[in-house]
């Protein structure tokens, strides 16, 4: 969690503008996100550890399911991504032996899909080209998709949040350390991915992601950190419980309350930084994990939420500043390819074992990110 | 600081990229707004090097033959950084040293870094200035633009930006002197600014926004703040006292001296590299580490006899008044009166058989968790060649006493072009052309 006020205000008046846009029914949705849409068709994809095999590589433009079977042994994850990765649609948390169904509004262009077994990396890619309509949108239009797009991609993080912080909890209620140390990391992604949107619940953020320190004189140290202390400090659980629980209950409010946030652009394009912010202040320096040292995960769910957020504004930007949007592709490229040194089996390398010039590239390129990012907020602030 | 009104502020939602493409076609203009404004009228006095008479708060003038900042009357701040290059596009590093300049040309003449300034664009983009120096004058504002020898070739050979060939030969590493206790941490670097100003927040204004500019160019790979000027480089200036206590400069390469400065401080036609280098010089950085809590508890008599001058007036020993000439002959009871193995019979040109443009600041660093304070001379010397000027002179010094007071914690070195020439001119443009 930041310590900034600052970034508490970003999504000011975000829920009041739930009211006022209404998920659009040309939106994609996922399994978890509840949107509607008529799929004439049931496109299997075929995930497992090493193969992502999807059944059409050509579609018409229109609405489709695809059904994701896992074959693999581990989580894996489902997108369709139009250029620069902006997220059509994504099926979150989809454990071994499950299948799970994604419905998406695909109108006529190139897309890529990926499964993202272990929910780390680019992915195993394929194309898809879908041939026919391309409606031409207003700009108004375009940035209105961007906040719906958004929204559903929330919806799909918190989705996966409360699955997988529920196992989590399971696990340290089972006195299941090391099942849970494997677990701390998996849940914290969706946290992570969208962090500004979970901070705008100001009472709420404290108590699930406080470290130890930060509470108000007789408040208690509660939350993921709480646990991650216990499970790394001393291995002993067993007077967890009550922490787990509460965890659990808080996070379920937060995906309640956070459902119904709808970001206007300015607000996505602020969030976008202050995910880059929160890699500069607390994963960079070790602050976020520092019992686990799984601050790379942190890490690399912030840029992955941060592109996600930038993306969603893609077509706005593409028209208005192509210049910016190739630098930015550029730059998510650049640090994504920093942080790729350091994937260490299905995971990423604890933080404690890199080296003060690892951790000066890693910041050079958010540093240089960042940089780029912070110009999106002008461009849509033009509309 | 003033700004230029005449942009639309919307400009301040442009891109890095077309900021660099807007920097150069717009130093005319900025140019042109900065003789409108009050301040900038003395940017147009003629000589930098006669400036030593000037308002501490006036502007040193950006363009000349020579880069501003070195025969410049030295100033009493520093803000001295190096910085590492992290891409390896020539044409993004180009890009940044032309927007460096136009940010340079801006901020000496007292104006915000950027054309839209601290407060004057949108409400949605991030400030082309940072801000800290709204309302303050120019200063004395002097940033000097230094190469290393890393920015030709890398480590392992690799001529990083076509540039390996026009590397000269006098610019490399240098050795290594008895004593050196060297942070590779905060010695080298590619590339490096010497900001110099009267005001503190002035210099540190002007190092802060090169940073801000050259993100996901170059990286800050160590800075020094100095205070207090160490040396003079006018005749015009009193010698200041460096921690030590002592007159420090009386003997130093002055501006007004241009005959030696011109042989000892500027590379000259038929130098290595003079296609892009001559009337550069070359700039060497040593952070002197002075042990403070020994040298306070010594005698007023070994401290006088360590350096070779009397503490109060600064004269040599054996003579009454600071610029008494340095006579090695005289005696004084049965030996010379300025002691062979002082810092200034060996570092005297007479002895070291060189000069050196000395232009060196004190630091204090807090302190070193020992209860000591961490503080010294972050040297600086400007020479023609660094082989015949500062590593001369070190090498002189190896029995010099006041080694014992002292550690070098840091070194560098690089090559600085010679001055801007004009509004289209930009640092570095002969050596990438």
């Amino acid at each position: 969690m930041s310590m900034h006020a600052r970034n508490r205000t970003i999504l000011a008046g975000a829920t009041a503008l739930a009211a006022a846009l209404t998920l659009a029914a040309c939106g994609g949705g996922s399994d978890t996100g509840g949107a509607t849409g008529d799929a004439g068709d049931d496109i299997a994809v075929a995930a497992g550890d090493d193969s992502c095999d999807v059944a059409k590589a050509d579609l018409d433009a229109g609405t489709h399911r695809f059904t994701v079977t896992n074959g693999g042994s581990k989580v894996t994850e489902f997108y369709v991504y139009a250029d620069g990765d902006r997220v059509m649609g994504e099926v979150e948390n989809i454990a071994p032996g499950v299948a799970r169904e994604l419905l998406v509004q695909l109108p006529a262009g190139d897309y890529e899909t990926a499964c993202k077994p272990g929910m780390i990396g680019d992915g195993i890619r394929s194309t898809l080209t879908v041939s026919g309509d391309a409606p031409s949108l207003s700009q108004d239009e375009t940035l209105a998709q961007a906040g719906t797009d958004y929204q559903r991609y929330v919806q799909s993080q918190t989705g996966a949040l409360v699955e997988q912080t529920t196992a989590f909890v399971n696990a340290v209620k089972a006195g299941d350390v090391a099942g849970a140390k494997a677990l701390y990391p998996v849940a914290r992604t969706y946290w992570e991915r969208i962090e500004p949107v979970a901070e705008s619940f100001g009472d709420l953020d404290p108590i699930i992601d406080g470290r130890e320190g930060d509470q108000a004189e007789g408040e208690d140290f509660t939350g993921f950190h709480r646990l991650e202390q216990a499970l790394w400090q001393t291995g002993d659980v067993s007077a967890m419980g009550p922490y787990a629980d509460q965890l659990l209950t808080n996070v379920q409010e937060i995906a309640t309350r956070a459902n119904d946030v709808q970001l206007d652009p300015l607000q996505l394009a602020n969030g976008a930084k202050a995910l880059l912010d929160e890699i500069a202040n607390g994963k960079i320096t070790g602050e976020e994990d520092r019992y686990s040292h799984t601050d790379l995960w942190d890490f690399a769910a912030n840029l992955e939420g941060s592109q996600a957020a930038v993306q969603a504004l893609r077509p706005y930007l593409a028209e208005n500043d192509a210049d910016l949007v190739a630098e930015i592709d550029d730059r998510f490229a650049a640090t994504g390819q920093e942080l790729a040194q350091y994937r260490s089996g299905d995971g990423w390398t604890s933080y404690d074992q890199l080296t003060e010039e690892q951790l000066r590239g890693l910041s050079d390129s958010i540093t240089a990110l960042t940089g780029s990012v912070s110009q999106v907020a002008a461009v849509v602030a033009q509309r | 600081m003033t700004s230029d009104a005449s942009r639309d502020p919307r400009r301040a939602g442009l891109s890095r990229r077309r900021f660099f493409g807007l920097a150069g076609a717009g130093t005319a203009g900025v140019l042109a707004a900065g003789a409108a404004g009050g301040v900038i009228g003395h940017a147009t006095a003629a000589d930098p090097t006669a400036a030593g008479t000037a308002a501490a708060t006036d502007a040193v003038p950006f363009t000349g033959d020579h880069q501003a900042g070195i025969v410049t009357p030295a100033q009493d701040r520093l803000h001295f950084v190096a910085f590492d290059v992290i891409t390896d596009s020539r044409d993004d590093l180009v890009e940044m040293l032309q927007a460096w300049t136009a940010a340079a040309r801006r901020m000496t003449a007292g104006q915000d870094a950027g054309p839209v300034g601290a407060v004057d664009g949108g409400q949605y983009a991030p400030p082309d200035d940072t801000g800290e120096a709204i309302g303050l004058p120019a200063s004395g504002l002097t940033l000097t633009i230094g190469f290393g020898p890393t920015l030709f070739t890398a480590a392992d050979g690799t001529d990083r930006f076509g540039i390996a060939g026009r590397r000269p030969e006098p610019l490399a590493e240098l050795p290594s002197f008895p004593g050196d206790a060297l942070d590779p941490a905060r010695s080298g670097g590619d590339l490096c600014v010497q900001a110099c100003a009267n005001d503190p927040q002035v210099a540190v204004h002007a190092v802060r926004n090169l940073s801000r500019l050259g993100a996901g160019v170059v990286s800050v790979r160590w800075s020094q703040l100095g205070f207090g000027r160490t040396s003079s480089t006018s005749s015009a200036q009193a010698t200041p006292r460096n921690l030590f206590g002592f007159k420090d400069g009386t003997d130093n390469l002055k501006s007004e001296n241009g005959s030696a400065v011109e042989r000892f401080v500027w590379v000259a036609d038929g130098d290595p590299g003079a296609d892009w280098l001559a009337g550069g010089s070359y700039v060497v950085t040593r952070r002197i580490r002075m042990r403070i809590e020994p040298w306070d508890t010594s005698t007023l008599a070994e401290q006088e006899q360590t350096i070779g001058r009397t503490k109060g007036a600064g004269a040599p020993l054996g003579q009454q008044a600071e610029f008494d000439p340095v006579d090695f002959t005289v005696r004084a009871g049965t030996g010379p009166a300025i002691p062979e193995n002082s810092h200034v019979f060996l570092a005297h040109p007479t002895n070291s058989g060189t000069a050196i443009l000395r232009r060196g600041y004190s630091f204090v660093d807090g302190s070193d968790g020992l209860g000591r304070l961490d503080a010294g001379l972050f040297f600086i010397a400007y020479e023609r060649n660094p082989e015949t000027g500062f590593v001369q002179v070190q090498k002189n010094l190896r029995m010099d006493a006041m080694n014992e007071y002292i550690q070098h914690t840091s070194s560098a070195v690089f090559a600085c072009p010679p001055g801007i020439s004009g509004p289209d001119d930009w640092w570095g443009r002969a050596l990438f052309s």
